[in-house]
């Protein structure tokens, strides 16, 4: 589904992606994980399409199309999903005009007919219900003054929403409390099906206890230089990054 | 007025009386007294609004333009403008669409105008007038019912004198600023109305009913009157881009709430703003106020996008006590558009309140300037005003300036100002393309929410109209 040959990227004249492999089937979950400013985020922003970023070498495939050569909404509307580490927020427009909007104009891209306002509305409140966020909220502005872990739940709700292929969760788990990791891990897990995978950026090994991955991998300096199964996580948790450096050293 | 003019004006059909009055000469370029003399004549006026007229033209003759508005263009020669001309004969006119435009029709194809409606639009020579005619029919069948009067301000002049005489310049007085002297001097037409004493109005009133709109050209004059405990909302203009040969617009409101009426007066104005270019804009130069008695309120709501320059300010004498001004506004600018638009609140009464909410859109290399002035008068004990005025910039051509001015003669007066200035941010035009959104759709959804608290002060059918009219106003501002 995803295939990623040798990426190099870079933003504002410095490189951080040095040359990342990355392959990721249909139905699979992967989870990323690395030290702080190793070049997670900027994988996600360079998948989906961020204005900015310069790629100065290597291929992305993503269901068959040359993902690099898509614009921002065009991957959209292919199914690629990116939640953010740091949503921001658009005043004044509410979280359900704002969904309304997207769901419509994914389905519109994909020849789909756009739900009616009833029957939308009755799954955005559905998904408001299973993020746990107050049905208040579909109401305000999307993110506006929402707390952290609330703007996480805005996020996960948008994704069961949208219904996409490949789902990016950048850090969905930080600066969430127990209750809301769980909430995330049982929205992640309800979604797993053959046709769409996940890729999950975490920190915490204690995410990977709820939504069991496929694989695990270590980008360190733009590059994974590690991946394996949920052992992985284990012995990372354990030891460290140090660790890693230490072995890839012997 | 003799009982022959009453009989005739009275006889006539509403929609065709007045556009046969009108096949008649068209005045040479050039502003003299015997200019008005002719005018008035023309409508059959008495000796009393002639000598007003001419007593207008004096004052104007004394004054110089504005010059203190944040905007810039040429000098604009009064004399080369025909003050009396009849609409152009069907022949001059456009046969069909298909000499119209491509751009025009293009827009009004985006804003979803039915066919008929965009000919009548661009001034295609159509002889039968659409639709709208039977409904302006039954429209003003439900009106006399209530008793209210709604008509042209010729009509009003000829039908009911005495509640002209008594209103006309009681709130925008004939020496009040150089565009509104040259109204006064120079009015073709506008809209008149009254509601009488405790009347609901049964419906909107919009100009959109008022067939004759097309020919009132360039200085309109309108006059609301809303007697005691008296209701009434009022819409002018149009979501459509009107096509006008017309380049100067001075038009003058002047709008009388008596004791516990409320009048709203809902504006959605959309002048040619001229091409990318900025060629052959109108510029809209209106004098807007109003005068609230007792317990009485005045609500001004605004969606600019249109003309190429602007200058606007519609205005709230608060005289009475208790009184009450509102002002909300979307004022947005694209490529070379000037705008130089706010409001002027007067506290006179005691407790009087006022509520400024000022929301100016900047795209492209246009400006846009928010002007407003909040006086308390000394007599004006425990008034109030807030005010609200926000800016957003899209791009980094455009510019958006805010001057407020506040006096305060009364120490028990409170007065508060918040402005904020924002940017669309790329981060959010991010999140909106990741969601699936197009850049255009994704600024146009940001401009709307931004506007949001102006437009819920807006009718439910304009406000729907006014997002559309944005989105189409800003096309081409991304990307
Ligand atoms: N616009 C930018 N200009 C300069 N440097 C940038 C920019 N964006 C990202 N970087 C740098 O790129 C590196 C990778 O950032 P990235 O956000 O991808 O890290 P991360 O792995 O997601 O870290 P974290 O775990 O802290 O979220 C960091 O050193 C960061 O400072
Ligand atoms: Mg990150």
């Amino acid at each position: 589904m995803l295939s990623i040959k040798d990426l190099h990227a870079e933003v504002e004249g410095k490189n951080i992606l040095k040359g990342l492999n990355l392959e990721i089937r249909e139905g699979e979950v992967h989870a990323i994980m690395g030290p702080n400013g190793s070049g997670k985020s900027t994988l996600g922003h360079v998948l989906s399409g961020r204005p900015g970023y310069e790629i100065t070498q290597g291929s992305v495939e993503f269901l068959g199309k040359d993902l690099l050569k898509l614009d921002t909404e065009e991957r959209a509307h292919l199914g690629l999903f990116l939640a953010f580490q740091y949503p921001v927020e658009i005043p004044g427009v509410s979280n359900m005009e704002f969904l309304k909007a997207s769901v419509d104009a994914v389905r519109e891209s994909q020849g789909a007919s756009a739900y009616d306002t009833v029957g939308f509305m009755r799954r955005a409140r559905e998904a408001c219900a299973a993020v746990d966020l107050d049905q208040a909220f579909l109401k305000r502005g999307v993110n506006e003054g929402f707390s952290g872990g609330e703007k996480k739940r805005n996020e996960l709700m948008q994704m069961m929403l949208l219904e996409p292929r490949l789902c990016i969760l950048d850090e969905t788990d930080s600066g969430l409390d127990i209750d809301a990791m769980q909430v995330v891990a049982s929205g992640v897990n309800a979604m797993r099906s053959e046709s769409r995978s996940f890729l999950l950026v975490t920190h915490y090994q204690r995410l990977l206890d709820y939504i069991e991955p496929d694989f695990v991998h270590v980008l360190a300096d733009g590059r994974i230089i590690r991946s394996g199964d949920t052992s992985l996580a284990l012995e990372l948790e354990a030891k460290g990054y140090s660790w890693l450096d230490d072995s890839e050293v012997a | 007025m003799s009982q022959e003019q009453i009989d005739r004006a009275i006889a006539k059909d509403y929609a065709a009386g007045f556009t046969t009055d009108i096949e008649s000469d068209t005045l040479p370029p050039g502003l003299t007294e015997d200019t008005i003399r002719f005018i008035s004549a023309k409508k059959s006026e008495p000796e009393w609004l002639l000598e007003w007229r001419l007593g207008a033209f004096q004052v104007w003759r004394e004054m110089a333009g504005p010059d203190w508005a944040h905007i810039d263009y040429p000098e604009v020669d009064f004399q080369s403008i025909s003050y009396y001309s009849q609409p152009k004969s069907m022949e001059d006119r456009p046969k069909s669409l298909d000499e119209v435009d491509p751009e025009l029709l293009a827009t009004y194809e985006k804003l979803g105008i039915p066919l008929h409606e965009q000919e009548a639009l661009a001034g295609v020579a159509v002889d039968v007038v659409f639709d709208s005619v039977s409904v302006a029919t039954t429209f003003r069948e439900k009106l006399a019912e209530a008793g209210v009067l709604f008509c042209s301000i010729s009509e009003a002049v000829q039908l009911y004198p005495d509640l002209v005489r008594k209103h006309l310049g009681s709130v925008v007085p004939r020496k009040d600023n150089f565009y509104a002297a040259l109204n006064s001097a120079v009015f073709s037409d506008g809209s008149f109305v009254y509601i009488p004493k405790g009347v609901r109005c049964p419906m909107e009133l919009s100009t959109y009913f008022r067939i004759n709109e097309a020919n009132t050209g360039q200085f309109e004059r309108t006059l609301i009157i809303a007697d005691e405990g008296s209701h009434v909302s009022y819409l002018e203009g149009c979501t459509a881009p009107m096509r006008d040969e017309n380049q100067l617009h001075a038009a003058v409101v002047e709008l009388v709430a008596l004791d516990d009426a409320e009048i709203k007066y809902s504006t959605v104005q959309n002048w040619y703003p001229g091409d990318a270019k900025g060629k052959g804009g109108i510029y809209n130069f209106v004098t807007k106020r109003g005068l609230a008695h007792t317990n009485a309120k005045i609500s001004w709501t605004q969606v600019e996008t249109g003309s190429a320059i602007t200058w606007k300010y519609p205005s709230c004498i608060l005289r009475g006590d208790n009184s009450v001004g509102e002002f909300y506004s979307v004022a947005l600018t694209n490529n070379l558009q000037q705008a130089d638009t706010g409001t002027k609140m007067v506290h006179l009464g005691k407790d009087t309140r006022s509520t400024i909410i000022s929301k100016g859109i900047s795209a492209g290399k246009s400006s846009n300037a928010y002007r407003g002035l909040v006086r308390v008068g000394p007599t004006a004990k425990g008034a109030r005003n807030y005010t609200q005025c926000d800016s957003l910039l899209i791009g980094d051509q455009c510019a958006a300036h805010t001057f407020p001015y506040i006096e305060s003669k009364n120490p028990t007066g409170i007065i508060e100002h918040e402005a904020t200035t924002s940017k669309v941010s790329d981060d959010q035009l991010y999140l909106c393309q990741q969601r699936g959104l197009d850049p255009e759709k994704a600024v146009s959804m940001i401009v709307n929410g931004f506007c949001k608290e102006v437009f819920k002060e807006l009718p439910m059918e304009f406000a729907v109209e006014a997002g559309k009219l944005l989105e189409v106003s800003l096309e081409g501002s991304v990307g």
